[in-house]
């Protein structure tokens, strides 16, 4: 006999989908099947059922093979290194629940750690230009119920969010928008023409990494003032209408991503899309939102928004929490050598930091607290295998919209294996006795 | 031939499906250790589809498969999933934001047709230990 759990929430991605329905056999030991999740999402359920799981924790041996430990042993050595280092950084969060964060937060304020997690290459500029010039934004809910002028500036949801397009974004019938995506009005803004670009009414494709000239051409426009006759690879008579586009809507929403926030500008041009909403706000209602990328990076800012301040980049190393991107970010203190010991949960640094800071948590003790095998758990010197969270454990996670929502436990995970509340919590443990408080 | 192409990287579904799969495993490398090249590049430097190629940035190389653009046409800009072969080379310069810039590093391509692609967990340990060409 199998059973079906209804409502089970997605952890991939920031969408934090809460329709998916998973076949669970009747001991609740083997996931089964999973339903309405998008391919990237039932991947994630399927693969915790992989035989080849690794289930304990090991540690690199001299001559690179891994050796079996025990938790007991990963524990202690976990302990006994972020003690033993002047400055550890502990870095991830973002593929965990609340809760672990939360612990994970009391460990770095005890051993002076900086605290990064993975907007530091994902939404981090976008967090410093929300604190220069503040942020409009709405719910999803909201867009699904209201918004009529859809704007995707640099970002794919057709490959990175699958799901949002027929969730919230373009296709769904809400309470003011009955006529689903014939009544909406969806522009694109990509150097490349996207499968989400393919959706759209109108694709700008922009010169790769002019996309402050565009939006500063998009304000220009709203005004009817006067414009070149192409800005950023676009004719004037397209920047135009599409600002005629944004403004005749009853309610528009931007949504941004990697395109903007990583390429050259960064902040700036973040900064620059929320003037754009902001001006727009003269003629219509309009929002603005970063499209986050792990299912909880928008948590870890809210737990340590909570409990330090500020989102990312936090300095626990003074004795109080600092913040200042560009020296307490992860690349940069890697890269300048300026931290001695990493510890890595939630997320995948080996496979997703350019090389030159892998190659520095190669050259440092470090820990990678990771369900899978990745190049992170290559580099590092102890892997420790962990519950996934949404799948083997619940707790809480925040949606792009920074809405909380409590994920939940489907399987049992494989037989003696921790979550990333408990290892932590032993870590934590281990390190007070360390240090004698 | 080399060429020169501005390189982009982010995300593929099959990188986030072959992600979630497992990195260790082949179809990961299949995903990400790939340049997607529009077809006038393709005909710049003479090479066929699905032809390995070396992509040298000022900040490192790598041996990826060059195939032609899934989402284009889009002359003179080429891209690399999000992974490991895409961080051998893109500019990790963070200009004081905290960000490197994954997005828009000038990068030369030159077909090396007998060259073999990594898989990540060997492209990063080799990388390491400062075994890789």
């Amino acid at each position: 006999m199998t059973r079906t759990v209804t409502d089970v929430i997605c952890p991939f991605c920031g969408t934090l989908c809460d329709d998916l329905e998973v076949v669970v056999s009747d001991d609740e030991k083997d996931l089964l099947e999973v339903y309405n999740a998008c391919a990237i999402g039932a991947e994630k359920f399927l693969h915790s059922q992989a035989k080849d799981r690794i289930t304990r924790p090991r540690m690199r041996q001299e001559d690179g093979s891994w050796k079996e430990i025990s938790y007991d042993e990963a524990i202690e050595y976990t302990a006994r290194m972020l003690t033993d280092a002047k400055k550890p950084l502990m870095y991830g969060w973002s593929s965990t629940n609340c809760e672990a964060q939360a612990v994970g937060s009391e460990i770095g304020e005890i051993v002076g750690a900086i605290m990064d997690n993975t907007a530091t290459v994902c939404h981090g500029t976008s967090l410093i230009a929300v604190q220069d010039i503040g942020i409009p934004s709405c719910t999803l809910g909201e867009v699904k119920n209201r918004a009529d002028r859809i704007l995707f500036w640099g970002c794919n949801p057709a490959h990175a969010h699958p799901r949002h397009m027929s969730r919230y974004s373009i296709f769904p019938r809400g309470f003011f928008t009955g006529k689903g995506h014939t009544g909406r009005k969806v522009i694109v803004v990509d150097p490349r023409p996207t499968d989400t670009a393919s959706l759209a009414d109108v694709h700008l494709q922009v010169e790769q990494g002019r996309d402050y000239e565009l939006l500063d051409a998009l304000r220009v426009a709203f005004k009817g003032e006067k414009l070149p006759d192409f800005v950023a690879g676009i004719p004037k008579e397209k920047i135009y209408e599409a600002a005629e586009t944004l403004k005749s809507g009853r309610f528009a929403i931007i949504f941004f991503g990697m395109g903007v926030t990583q390429s050259l500008g960064k902040n700036h041009n973040i900064d620059e899309a929320i003037a754009v909403t902001r001006d727009l706000n003269e003629y219509t209602k309009a929002a603005i939102m970063p499209m986050r990328g792990h299912y909880n990076v928008t948590g870890s800012g809210q737990v340590w928004g909570w409990l330090f301040g500020f989102p990312y980049a936090v300095d626990l190393s003074r004795g109080f929490a600092r913040y200042n991107p560009g020296e307490t970010t992860a690349n940069d203190l890697l890269r300048r050598d300026e931290v001695d010991a990493v510890f890595v949960l939630g997320s995948d640094p080996g496979a997703h930091f350019p090389f030159s800071s892998v190659k520095k948590i190669y050259d440092r003790p470090s820990v990678a607290i990771d369900p899978h095998e990745t190049p992170t758990t290559e580099v590092c010197k102890v892997h420790v295998p962990v519950a996934f969270v949404g799948v083997e454990v619940g707790g809480c996670a925040y949606r792009m919209d920074n809405v909380p929502i409590e994920t939940r436990k489907v399987v049992e995970p494989p037989e003696g294996m921790m979550t990333d509340e408990e290892f932590l919590g032993r870590v934590l443990a281990r390190v007070k006795e360390i240090k004698g408080v | 031939m080399a060429i020169r192409v501005n390189l982009i990287t982010g995300r593929t579904i099959q990188q986030g499906v072959s992600m979630e799969a497992g990195k260790e495993k082949p179809a990961y490398t299949a995903a990400c250790g790939i340049i997607e090249l529009d077809p006038a590049d393709f005909k710049k430097l003479g090479a066929f589809r699905n032809t390995n190629v070396r992509v040298t940035s000022g900040y490192g190389n790598v041996v990826v498969k060059a195939v032609e653009a899934t989402q284009g046409p889009h002359p003179g800009v080429a891209y690399i999933p999000m992974g490991p072969w895409a961080n051998m080379v893109v500019n990790p310069n963070t200009y004081s934001t905290g960000m490197p810039t994954f997005k828009g590093t000038p990068v030369e391509v030159e077909v090396a047709k007998t060259e073999p692609v990594l898989g990540s967990l060997e492209l990063v340990r080799k990388g390491c230990r400062g075994e890789l060409a």
